[in-house]
């Protein structure tokens, strides 16, 4: 109740240009570095590409209507039958490579994302009430973390696919079994210094339920290195998938990802038909680099020791 | 020390019965062997047979008392595929693991050592950027595209090195190796550079922040206020205190390489354990799944034991702190 009127208070309030809100301090320290910035622009340019790909793509590569077995393995910037360019070669089905890194970008980029907010919900809340409750909820939580660090990550994800077997349903389980624990690291020990503070003692005299304390008191408190972790993981995520589907053991060759594309043209690339693999994997490669960026300097702006 | 020993034996060999469990369950829970090692044509008389001679007739828990008492005896059951113990497929294809596994950790050393001690030494200058900079790119870069692309350049385009394989091997101590023979070398190059990249990277960040700590500390300026070449100090000063914290983490990091070894193994189609599971998992040979997870396992429990008991024995603080738990 108190929270709703504070910010209806401050949102009334008026507002002049120039003052310093803390929202506008980050947006400012974030864009000191250009490199940064040109990550977010490069990565809010690929989410756009991802999401209207249906509509900007030249065909649909996965109707097979549209799809002339004529124009299979065609160079990058020849005209096919269908009468138009063909900017980045074609497959061995005759499908337009770029239409086809635009739909493989949707996916990949769906389940890196999806996963990490999963990943993220479920890790973020079990690494707060270790946090909150200790004891011996904390150190059964915090072996399972430990258990599951000490292992590589492609290993875990590998044996829970031998377990579950392909699927996109099945990818985005094993990418969240692996991640979740980083998550859970992350937030328990910001919760661990929050906790202790005065305003968690403040809700707790007023008896306020623990699910309450949890979500709205300590977890937007430690929510800056959460972001820091989630941006970071996106990325990981994305580039473990694409491992996976790679190997044959991600998604089916009915929705493929960047990853699938790229073990597609594998075959091919050793005579010399270099562009059936090479462009999904600098389609990869951009999306990576450019949340690794954006992460990197999230982790400048919000790291409070580094605070001038 | 002993009790902490003992402690510590008992808690790994707990997380090897609960790991074991958990590979047999999923992997015998999912999936129906029959339907894929039968063939369709086969009788009803002709597959009950089967599944009698495979024992997937029996209950799950039955099945798991007696793969554990067989693996207790080393029995870790035959390939469907290959008709052969799994434990011996896997084996057989050990070394090849462990030479790529190796040659990888020892390009991490050689190649990032150096630049790290260069970026360290000089933190601005632009090679020293350029440097970092290309080890966050060998950090974000996923393995099995840089494969690829040492593939097209260094196979098809320039033909220098051989694209698959392990090439000519030579025999020691009973066992075949590449890294013998010339042509085993040849194709070794890319797997164990490909493999060995996000170590570079590592080694090179680790370098770079050891040398920058340790330049700053008293007995270097004393060195130097000595008049002692900067070649001395760097490299007896500096190098000799910095190299023990790097090569432990390079130790460490040996278990994710042999598990990272498995992309770079289907890759580049290196005849290891990694292309052997890879394999079994797409025709779901589950005593070869159950066995190389059981073995990996092992191994890393083993690894992690071992790394904990030596910390134990360096900083007395970890003993003390498990005993007050």
């Amino acid at each position: 109740m108190s929270d709703a009127t504070l910010n209806g208070a401050a949102s009334a309030a008026p507002r002049q240009e120039g003052v310093e809100t803390p929202f506008r301090r980050f947006v400012s320290e974030f864009a000191e570095s250009r490199i940064a910035l040109g990550g977010l622009v490069v990565f809010v340019a690929i989410a756009l590409i991802a999401i209207f790909a249906p509509w900007i793509a030249p065909q649909n590569p996965y109707d097979l209507a549209q799809l002339d077995i004529m124009d299979g393995r065609m160079e990058p910037g020849t005209v096919g039958g269908a009468g138009f360019t063909y900017w980045l070669g074609t497959d061995d089905q005759g499908r337009d490579m770029m239409s086809g890194i635009m739909y493989g970008l949707r996916i990949s980029l769906s389940v890196g994302a999806g996963s990490a907010l999963i990943a993220c919900i479920v890790g973020a809340s079990l690494g707060l009430l270790a946090a909150y409750a200790g004891g011996r909820t904390d150190s059964v939580i915090m072996r399972l973390v430990d258990l599951q660090l000490s292992f590589p990550s492609i290993l875990v994800a590998l044996m829970i696919l031998a377990f579950l077997g392909k699927g996109i349903m099945n990818v985005v389980i094993a990418l969240v079994i692996v991640e979740w624990a980083y998550y859970a690291r992350t937030v328990r020990g910001t919760a661990l210094v929050e906790r202790r503070r005065e305003y968690i003692e403040a809700a707790q005299c007023l008896a306020l339920p623990t699910r309450r304390i949890l979500f709205r008191h300590l977890l937007p408190n430690c929510l800056p290195p959460l972001i820091v972790v989630a941006t970071m993981q996106v990325a990981r995520a994305i580039a473990l998938e694409a491992t996976l589907s790679f190997l044959g053991l991600g998604v089916p060759i009915t929705e493929p990802s960047l990853g699938l594309l790229i073990a597609n043209g594998y075959e091919y690339m050793l005579s010399g038909k270099y562009w059936i693999s090479f462009y999904p994997g600098i389609a990869l490669l951009i999306t990576i680099v450019s949340i690794n960026l954006v992460g990197d300097q999230l982790r400048d702006v919000l790291n409070p020791r580094l605070k001038k | 020390m002993t009790v902490y020993l003992l402690r510590r034996l008992m808690q790994a060999l707990l997380v090897v019965l609960a790991m074991s469990v958990i590979v047999f369950v999923g992997v015998y829970a999912i999936g129906d062997p029959v339907e894929i090692l039968i063939s369709p044509d086969a009788d009803q008389i002709e597959r009950e047979r089967a599944v009698r001679a495979l024992g997937l007739d029996r209950p799950l828990w039955e099945q798991y008392v007696v793969f554990l008492g067989n693996a207790l005896r080393g029995d870790l059951g035959n390939s469907f595929v290959f008709n052969e113990p799994a434990l011996k497929l896997i084996l057989q294809r050990m070394p090849a693991t462990l030479e790529l596994a190796f040659g990888a950790m020892f390009l991490a050393i050689i190649i990032g050592l150096p630049l790290g001690l260069y970026a360290g030494l000089r933190p601005n200058s632009p090679v020293s950027k350029t440097i970092m900079a290309g080890s966050i790119l060998g950090f974000s870069l996923p393995t099995f595209w840089v494969g690829l692309m040492l593939i097209m350049v260094f196979a098809v385009q320039l033909g220098w090195l051989p694209s698959t394989g392990r090439g000519d091997t030579a025999s020691l101590f009973g066992l075949h190796w590449s890294f013998l023979t010339l042509d085993g070398l040849s194709h070794m190059a890319m797997p164990a550079l490909n493999l060995a990249l996000f170590k570079i990277s590592l080694v090179i960040r680790l370098t770079r922040a050891g040398v920058r700590e340790t330049m700053l500390m008293d007995y270097v300026k004393f060195a130097r206020a000595k008049g002692l070449s900067p070649a001395r100090v760097t490299f007896v000063h500096v190098f000799k205190n910095i190299l023990i914290p790097v090569v432990t983490v390079v130790g460490l990091e040996l278990g994710s390489t042999i598990a990272f070894s498995v992309v770079t193994e289907s890759v580049f189609a290196w005849p290891g354990m990694g292309k052997l599971i890879i394999d079994s998992i797409n025709v779901l040979d589950r005593p070869v799944i159950v066995a190389y997870l059981i073995i990996i396992v092992l191994m890393f429990i083993t690894i992690n034991l071992i790394v904990d008991v030596t910390y134990s024995l360096l900083d007395p603080r970890v003993r003390l702190e498990s005993k007050g738990t």
